[in-house]
């Protein structure tokens, strides 16, 4: 394996030290993303994955550990840290309450701009970064008020993409949108990580919505990292996410229900198309048997 | 860094102090600042100290928290001090080219920053210990009487109110707003002050928004469950006057009259 992109090392953080709110939200955590993966984080309300998310882009400052980027510290120096947070893009829950400025196009170019980069540059990146978000030209020109709620959220992230980070962090992008919506801003995620072989963090509490999309799950427990593996491993441990207040995917339910009946199904199904998948190949065997 | 604002700050709490009518509570602040707007010397500043620091003793607020609050008023009190020192005639200790510290400013300046600080000891002790709820129910109260000229006291209690719940949330927000246009490259710690003062739009235009979102939400949440104005509500903790609230209050009288009587004689 090569350097991770992104690693934190004993990293842990306590807030409010030395008063009477005093409360451990990360405990020696280690996690590491490699270049060009998909990651998504998944832990209940307060288990530590805002905080960790935080720490990866320099927001926080660690209580005891250190975060790397590239496998240097973020925090060696103000001007690195200043760097780190172009190089990671953190879009935060409800993204769209940042929006500011008079037109998409100016909000967009705000990251870019605060980067230093030439005029003929930031246009190139808000074109790109409104293109990978799906947003038209004639969204550009108009102001982010008067935009719809999804769209709204798609000019939000595209002011971070357009910062072209080589690792990209969403907390819950896709909290309070319709089906549609948030599987538009998924599949525009989906195609910023494969075009810039950038690494995407997803934090997430849809679990049909990380299988699909992950390589990778990391479950956070109260500061700690709980499981981490494949969405096949991790849906494995499925008494425990339950346990957790978690749960696995309906349909990976499902289908281990229908293996404890003895029906010879796979374990690894996460999503309505898969499961389809294997009912039909699952009949088919059936078929094939003579009765 | 914002979170440390204790403005309007409540402590929980089930001292006699916290147990008292707001209302007597209210009255009782304003006769200690009359107090204090009297005081002359020695006898009186240290009546006033006696009186606050009883007070505090027996609400069990902490001092701690009551120095905390100080903090934003340093300067004022730095420069209040300053201003006095200089602008007295008197005995001349000494001088710096033009200026002349007599004894009289020196004196005077330490009375000015004694009473400021006492002055916003005694309202802080009312935020402390009255939560905001009872502390605008008892402000509604004792404004009643104006109703009569047609000044819309219920409403006025209620902005109060609201803005008081809304200090913490707005806080809140300014915070996170402040994480993602920092995450967005924004930087609100250097550069000139023109730079800062351009850099706080980023910030602004989105709280302002949510403000106003909030604000509209929030009516139609009141509408929705047939919120019409004062008239004819009803409530659910009514104010209970008693007998213990009436001796604090006289207590507090008495206490304004003697000083301001002492303090006409220059003590």
């Amino acid at each position: 394996m090569s350097v991770p992109i992104l690693e934190t090392v004993h990293l842990s953080h306590v807030y409010s030290e030395g008063t009477p709110f005093r409360h451990v939200a990360l405990d020696d955590v280690h996690f590491a993303v490699q270049p060009g993966e998909y990651v998504a984080v998944i832990g209940r309300t307060g288990s530590g994955k805002s905080t960790l998310i935080q720490h990866c882009n320099g927001l926080l400052k660690p209580t005891s550990g250190q975060v790397l980027f590239s496998g240097e510290d973020i925090w060696s120096s103000k001007e690195r840290t200043h760097q780190v947070r172009f190089q990671v893009g953190l879009v935060f829950q409800y993204p769209e309450y940042q929006l500011f400025e008079e037109t998409v196009y100016k909000d967009i170019a705000f990251g870019p701009g605060n980067m230093g980069l030439p005029e003929e540059e930031i246009r190139r990146r808000v074109l790109e970064a409104a293109h990978f978000t799906g947003l038209s030209d004639d969204v550009l020109e108009r102001s982010p008020f008067d935009l719809s709620g999804g769209q709204k959220r798609r000019a939000a992230i595209a002011g971070v993409i357009a910062m072209e980070p080589q690792v990209l962090i969403l907390d819950e992008p896709t909290a309070g949108l319709d089906p549609v919506g948030a599987k538009q801003i998924l599949d525009n995620i989906r195609a910023y990580h494969q075009e810039k072989k950038a690494a995407v963090i997803l934090v997430s509490h849809s679990m049909e919505e990380v299988a699909r999309e992950a390589q990778r799950l990391v479950v956070l427990r109260e500061g700690k990292i709980a499981l981490d593996g494949s969405p096949e491993e991790v849906f494995a441990h499925g008494d425990e996410l339950e346990s957790m207040g978690l749960g696995v995917p309906a349909m990976t339910a499902v289908f281990a229900r229908l293996r404890a009946m003895g029906i010879d199904v796979p374990a690894s199904v996460y999503t309505v198309e898969q499961a389809r998948d294997a009912v039909l190949a699952a009949l088919r065997r059936k078929e094939g048997r003579p009765c | 860094m914002l979170k440390d604002i204790t403005l309007g700050q409540f402590f929980p709490g089930n001292s006699p102090i916290h147990r008292l009518d707001p209302r007597a509570k209210l009255v009782a602040v304003i006769a200690y600042i009359v107090a204090l707007f009297t005081s002359q010397g020695f006898l009186t500043y240290g009546i006033c100290f006696v009186a606050l620091a009883i007070v505090v003793k027996v609400s069990t607020v902490r001092l701690k928290a009551l120095v905390k609050g100080m903090k934003p008023v340093v300067f004022i009190l730095v420069f209040t001090a300053v201003v006095n020192i200089f602008y007295a005639t008197g005995t001349p200790i000494f001088s710096i080219g033009f200026l002349t510290v007599t004894y009289e400013g020196l004196l005077r300046a330490f009375f000015m920053v004694i009473r400021i600080l006492m002055m916003i000891s005694c309202t802080f002790l009312l935020t402390y210990t009255t939560s905001p709820l009872a502390l605008t129910d008892g402000l509604e109260s004792l404004l009643g009487p104006l109703k009569k000229l047609h000044v819309p006291v219920h409403e006025l209690a209620m902005i109060m109110s609201i803005a008081l719940r809304f200090i913490p949330t707005l806080i809140e927000e300014t915070d996170k707003i402040m994480s993602a246009q920092r995450a967005r490259g924004a930087d609100f710690e250097t550069g000139s002050l023109v730079q800062r003062a351009k850099a706080l739009v980023p910030l602004l235009v989105p709280l302002f928004i949510s403000a106003l979102r909030r604000a509209d939400e929030l009516a139609t949440a009141m509408e929705c469950r047939c919120y019409h104005g004062g008239d004819g509500r009803t409530r659910m903790n009514e104010l209970h006057y008693r007998p213990a609230d009436t001796v604090f209050l006289i207590c507090a009288i008495l206490f304004a009259v003697a000083v301001a009587v002492l303090g006409a004689f220059g003590y």
